[in-house]
């Protein structure tokens, strides 16, 4: 054998060496990237676990009284968790009354009335206030907003509707400072950049020419809008507003601060209140047995709901995209 | 009649677009008005002894130097950990599973994740971390902040690499490199300010996370860097001391709402002004 096959031969060696190492490096990033994206999936399925093994006590103990009784007490381990499952819904549909009409109220004035040179910077600009901690707004709250309202608002709000039946119960004073009225009024501040943000961007989706062809025969703005713009994107802003939905249900720190923590049920929502995860902050650090039980119950609760307006949130807006697409 | 039906169509319209007006009015004064108050309320408290000083008891004189050093650490190791593996699995969806049905079933799991509500976060990693170890800890803190920025991370990660065009990774492909190196070397290289951008939103997010860090990190009055031990954070002192009837505590809570705001708000910018030049190129 002469040196130039012997070199040759090596560097076959070497060559194949070099591609068994790149072979090996591509499976193993392969199964890397794999192992991640399944972690992804596991980890939401141990989330769920996590909570239904801490749960299991007090579920098995309380079964469905967990969710329609009221009695909440530590002393004789009986909880019932309906106060803060009404609070929760109470101060979501409170802030979703304010957020939905005035959130797609702002988009449709970005995406049809606003001066093109402003478009962009507030849109920038509520698209940044999405992006502020909810600490910040429950502080605000509890400083700031709380205190206005029981001294101004509240006193005219029980006075002037005391002749009108029903609202004079859902606005039955004195009033307090921490209220459902107060943390639906901060839910709805906080979740209203992600309802505008959402709902522009879904407005910007309709093909021009809809709209031009709807001017073309003489509408108004608000005809374009409410008879294209919005039948066009109604999944996708239905989409938006349960997003903005989720995020109201499971806020914790925004409201914990102005509700009040009241597990007492009461209809005028100018009373103090509580909600799932207000109790949960509240509670969870001074709990034990039982008691963490129940709170946990409560978490899976949250996280239930939370859950399925968050996949129907996804759904629609998915059906839009495909929509867009196509 | 047609003339009345035309003046009652441009009164409805203007009407209609009145109260849009009203309505941009009304919900920007509000976020204008925190913001406001956030200032006002905030830089009267800002002086050195915030940065030096540690919490201090009722009615005594302090900062928030063990909030700030916690925060950076908590944040810090949450992405530290949350990255590699919300890149990792973006960058499964993206390239090795782009078609493939598992990808889907992620997308809808990890969207799940990014709203899910952040005290379940902090009940999930009590579960499996706090009551194991038996203790709260600066650690059970840093992994609850990672479980927020992994979602967080693989959206934009998923996001970017698929905006990256389908050519330059054929081109390199043809050039007989593997899978792997088109990735690192091309798909990475070329959607590097993207990824840059959502690791900064990672960490804005992460930063100002109070609930999954109340019952993990806890907190303390005490400088600490045990990792095994409670650790201070921003938004957790805030959530102390702002309900207490202190005066020095209320301060200390605004001023810390006050920093953390400026924080997110500059990482959030810097993210728009990298994807920003990202665009233009």
């Amino acid at each position: 054998m002469d040196e130039s096959a012997r070199a040759q031969a090596v560097s076959l060696m070497d060559r194949r060496k070099a591609l068994n190492a790149f072979r090996i490096g591509d499976a193993l990033f392969h199964r890397i990237t794999w192992s991640a994206a399944i972690f992804v999936l596991l980890l939401l399925g141990a989330i769920i676990g996590a909570l239904i093994w801490g749960a299991a006590p007090a579920l098995s103990k309380f079964g469905f009284a967990f969710i329609y009784s009221e009695r909440w007490s530590v002393n004789n381990e009986i909880f019932g968790a309906l106060s803060p499952i009404y609070g929760t819904l109470m101060s979501s549909l409170i802030a979703m009354l304010i957020a939905v009409p005035v959130g797609i109220g702002i988009a449709i004035f970005l995406t049809e009335l606003c001066p093109m040179g402003l478009r962009r910077p507030i849109g920038i600009a509520i698209e940044l206030l999405a992006g502020i901690p909810s600490i910040i707004y429950g502080i605000w709250g509890f400083f700031v907003l709380a205190p206005f309202l029981k001294e101004y608002v509240m006193p005219a709000l029980d006075e002037w509707l005391a002749p009108v039946p029903i609202l004079n119960v859902i606005f039955e004073g004195p009033g307090y400072a921490a209220s459902l009225l107060t943390a639906g009024l901060i839910l709805a501040i906080m979740v209203l950049p992600f309802i505008t943000a959402i709902s522009r961007d879904v407005f910007a989706t309709v093909p021009p020419v809809l709209k031009e062809a709807a001017f073309g025969v003489g509408c108004t703005k608000w005809e374009v809008v409410r008879n294209v713009v919005i039948p066009y994107t109604r999944v996708g802003v239905v989409g938006g507003v349960m997003l903005g939905l989720g995020r109201a249900l499971g806020e914790t720190m925004a409201v914990t601060f102005v509700i009040g923590n009241s597990k007492r049920i009461s209809f005028s929502l100018l009373d103090p209140a509580t909600t799932i995860s207000a109790t949960i902050a509240n509670e969870f650090q001074e709990a034990s047995g039982m008691y963490t039980s129940a709170l946990l119950a409560l978490g899976l609760l949250l996280f239930g709901i939370t859950f399925t307006v968050l996949a129907i949130s996804r759904v629609m807006l998915a059906r839009l995209d495909k929509k867009a697409g196509a | 009649m047609i003339v009345n039906g035309y003046s009652r169509r441009k009164t409805r319209n203007a009407v209609m677009m009145g109260l849009c007006w009203a309505a941009a009015i009304f919900g920007l004064s509000w976020l204008l008005l925190i913001l406001g108050a956030l200032v006002w309320n905030g830089i009267a408290g800002l002086n050195l002894s915030v940065f030096t000083e540690v919490t201090p008891g009722p009615n005594s004189e302090g900062g928030l130097k063990n909030a700030i050093v916690g925060s950076l650490i908590l944040t810090g190791l949450g992405v530290a950990i949350g990255t590699p593996i919300g890149m990792l699995a973006g960058t499964y969806m993206a390239e090795y599973g782009r078609h493939s049905r598992i990808t889907n079933y992620i997308r809808f799991v990890n969207d799940i994740l990014l709203s899910a509500p952040s005290i379940i976060i902090g009940l999930f990693i009590y579960q499996v971390v706090v009551v194991p170890m038996s203790n709260f800890s600066a650690l059970a803190g840093a992994l609850a902040l990672a479980v927020i920025v992994i979602p967080v991370v693989v959206r934009t990660t998923e996001d970017m690499l698929l905006l990256v065009p389908l050519p330059l990774r054929e081109a390199a492909a043809a050039l007989g490199l593997p899978r792997s190196h088109v990735l690192l070397k091309v798909s990475y290289r070329a959607a590097r300010a993207g990824l840059i951008t959502g690791v900064l939103l990672a960490v804005a997010r992460a930063s100002g996370e109070t609930a999954p860090l109340l019952f993990t990190a806890l907190s303390s009055q005490f400088f600490s860097l045990d990792l095994f031990k409670p650790m201070a954070s921003l938004p957790v002192i805030i959530n102390n001391f702002a309900g207490k009837g202190y005066a020095n505590w209320q301060q200390l809570a605004w001023t810390g709402a006050l920093l953390i705001t400026l924080s997110v708000l500059t990482l959030s910018i810097a993210a728009r002004i990298l994807s920003a030049q990202r665009t233009q190129k």
